[in-house]
């Protein structure tokens, strides 16, 4: 009598990216090239990275607020927002700042390394709910990197929107990012405000907690304005705490804010655990979430 | 599910039918603890008689074939600037368990949920699970569990195949899978009769009635919700030792990390999983250093809303089985019973 019990092949037409429902596209990775690094502060490099088979770049598209794992094989594998506008679909450019392991490898990479990209991974800034409307855009320090893309966004969609400010907060002069977009953002009809921690015989401009400066822009609109408004805010979580308390008092609706939060991600898809807050996952039900959200998950912030 | 009866006998014969062409694995006793009493653990076996079917329960949980506690997700060739990225499943033949208990095929069936949903479905999780054919026995309950107040002393799906002792010589064949019906057409079995269901019935009752270990679970997600601030978390971290026994007990625990490695000739790198537990210190450490859960109190919290509210709210289960290895193997005497009456109003012990 023979009982061999039959063989199930779990993924019989090998590992692709076909759908996220699909075993074989589990550790699926896109093949990459770092085509360009450009040094934006000490310790930030904004790396311009690109898909390197043809069919693969074509099928890669992403929503502004999403993340990426990148992986440098043998040294390790780490989610980033990705930093750029969503209609280019020829690279996807990533701020990275030199922290731990990988990065600080990734500090030392040259052109033409080949990485590893997984994804995109997670929820974005609903930018469409948003048309018609004001968009306050509020960062602090690395912050500035998520927002990036749905700036992009609203660049590429100007008309789309009535008053848009992005107020950035940054702890000294030296640490600003993207310094060579800030013309393009104002010809644009958007409202720069920057304010430092820290300031600088260089330095015109406010100096203090930056919700002083938000105080200072929203404090004279009317309640038709506020109504009109969503805010995106990202930034260190004690930041948003503040910012997202005074955006709430001054009659925005919490689930007309939008913040990105950090975690740790191993896996990016809702295995690993690493990026739980309470129970959530920060890798599928964010990074983004709306503040209604956030206040309803346990230890966020 | 289909429903035979067969003599006693028969459960050798089903083990040998299968045994001739494919692994074989089930429960063992390895040791007798310090007190004398027998240790068992899911091992490889090749003979009936090697098998302690009336094991009470394992240390470690079948969850290793499953889930082994380290696995390489891929491989990579390194040439220069560039690589190519290899993956393996690491499960290359059918194996059958033999003797798996109610509560650790719930187990399964809770994990498959996460692992072999529609959302990333893990293939080396549902490539060992496919191929290793499940016969479930009934258990011998030990005062530690407490599967009843978690509704998994019974199980209705997730095998292929249980068998229960209906007593008088006489098994109960609960036949799942087209698989086990076609085994089980090999052996001499007949219709069950309405003796036989009887039978079965006060076989059932009599071993629930020995699970005596009750956990009220009555409005736990909202409690736990209710109770975030309860000092009763501080004082249980207090005890817990952070060492994430627990979780490597636990038949349902799959928090893993991912760590990558090259070889000193820089040919070869590996990407490699290993389970970890939300008890160790760095579970939940970002980059910068920036810790979110520094205390051990904060860490035990989140492993208990992880199991008793979370995965509830998404899946309309808790995620413990109540088998009770994770307060058996803890060296600080934790039990899940004793936290939750604590968090509930009771005192900490």
């Amino acid at each position: 009598m023979n009982h061999r019990l039959a063989f199930h092949d779990v993924a019989p037409h090998g590992h692709r990216y076909a759908r996220a429902s699909d075993l074989g596209s589990f550790e699926f990775t896109y093949k990459a090239e770092i085509t360009s690094i450009y040094r934006l502060t000490d310790a930030e490099n904004l790396y311009r990275i690109r898909i390197v088979n043809n069919e693969d770049r074509r099928h890669f598209s992403f929503r502004p607020g999403q993340f990426v794992m990148l992986e440098l094989p043998g040294v390790g594998e780490a989610p980033f927002s990705i930093s750029s506008s969503p209609s280019n679909r020829e690279d996807i450019e990533l701020c990275i700042r030199t922290v731990g392991n990988l990065t600080g490898v990734l500090g030392h990479a040259v052109r033409g390394t080949r990485v590893g990209i997984r994804g995109p991974f997670g929820t974005s800034f609903p930018m469409e709910r948003m048309h018609g409307g004001n968009i306050l855009l509020i960062a602090g320090g690395l912050g500035l990197a998520p927002l990036r893309a749905p700036i992009a966004h609203v660049q590429e969609h100007r008309s789309m929107f009535d008053h848009v400010d992005i107020i950035y907060g940054s702890k000294e002069l030296s640490k600003l990012l993207f310094t060579f977009q800030y013309e393009m953002w104002k010809k644009d009809d958007i409202g720069l405000h920057i304010v430092l921690e820290k300031g600088d015989p260089a330095w015109s401009g406010p100096v203090g907690m930056i919700t002083k400066v938000l105080e200072e822009i929203i404090g004279f609109r009317d309640v038709s304005f506020i109504r009109q408004t969503h805010a995106i805010v990202c930034g260190p979580p004690v930041m948003f705490k503040f910012v997202c308390a005074m955006l709430s008092e001054r009659g925005i609706p919490m689930h007309k804010m939008f913040v990105s939060l950090e975690r740790r991600m191993h896996c990016g898809m809702g295995k690993c655990c690493r990026c739980n807050v309470g129970s959530t996952y920060t890798c599928l039900k964010g990074p983004v979430f709306d503040y209604w959200s956030v206040m309803n998950l346990k230890e966020a912030i | 599910m289909l429903f035979r009866v067969a003599e006693a006998s028969q459960l050798k014969a089903l083990f040998e039918l299968l045994a001739q062409t494919n692994t074989m694995l089930g429960p063992v006793k390895v040791a007798d603890d310090l007190g004398g009493n027998p240790v068992y653990s899911f091992e490889e076996v090749a003979e009936f008689s090697r098998l302690s079917l009336d094991y009470t329960t394992t240390r470690l949980s079948a969850k290793r074939f499953f889930l082994p506690f380290r696995e390489d997700l891929a491989v990579f060739a390194l040439q220069g600037k560039d690589w190519s990225k290899q993956m393996d499943y690491h499960m290359d033949r059918p194996a059958v368990l033999f003797g798996l208990h109610a509560c650790d095929i719930n187990a399964l069936n809770r994990l498959d949920k996460v692992l072999m949903g529609s959302d990333h479905p893990v293939p080396y999780y549902a490539a060992k699970r496919k191929n290793i054919f499940i016969i479930g026995t009934g258990c011998t309950p030990r005062p530690s569990c407490f599967c009843r107040s978690m509704g998994t002393n019974t199980v209705t799906h997730g095998f292929d195949l249980f068998v229960t002792d209906i007593g008088g010589g006489r098994l109960f064949f609960e036949i799942f899978s087209s698989e086990a019906y076609h085994v089980i057409r090999d052996l001499a079995t007949g219709e069950p009769t309405p003796e036989d269901h009887n039978a079965y019935m006060r076989v059932e009752t009599e071993r629930n009635r020995k699970i005596t270990t009750t956990v009220d679970t009555t409005d736990l997600t909202k409690i736990l919700d209710m109770e975030f601030q309860s000092p009763v978390w501080k004082t249980w971290g207090d005890k817990c030792l952070g060492c994430g026994s627990c979780a490597s007990a636990c038949p349902t625990c799959y928090c893993y990390g991912v760590e990558e490695t090259v070889d000193p000739g820089l040919r070869e790198a590996k990407k490699t999983r290993t389970l970890y537990s939300c008890n160790i210190v760095d579970f939940a450490e970002v980059a910068g250093g920036h810790n979110f859960r520094p205390e051990r109190g904060t860490r035990l919290k989140y492993r208990y809303y992880h199991k008793h509210r979370g995965f509830v709210e998404a899946y309309e289960e808790s995620l413990c089985v109540g088998c009770g290895r994770c307060g058996d193997i803890c060296l600080a005497g934790i039990t899940v019973p004793e936290v939750i009456a604590s968090v509930r109003g009771g005192d900490p012990t």
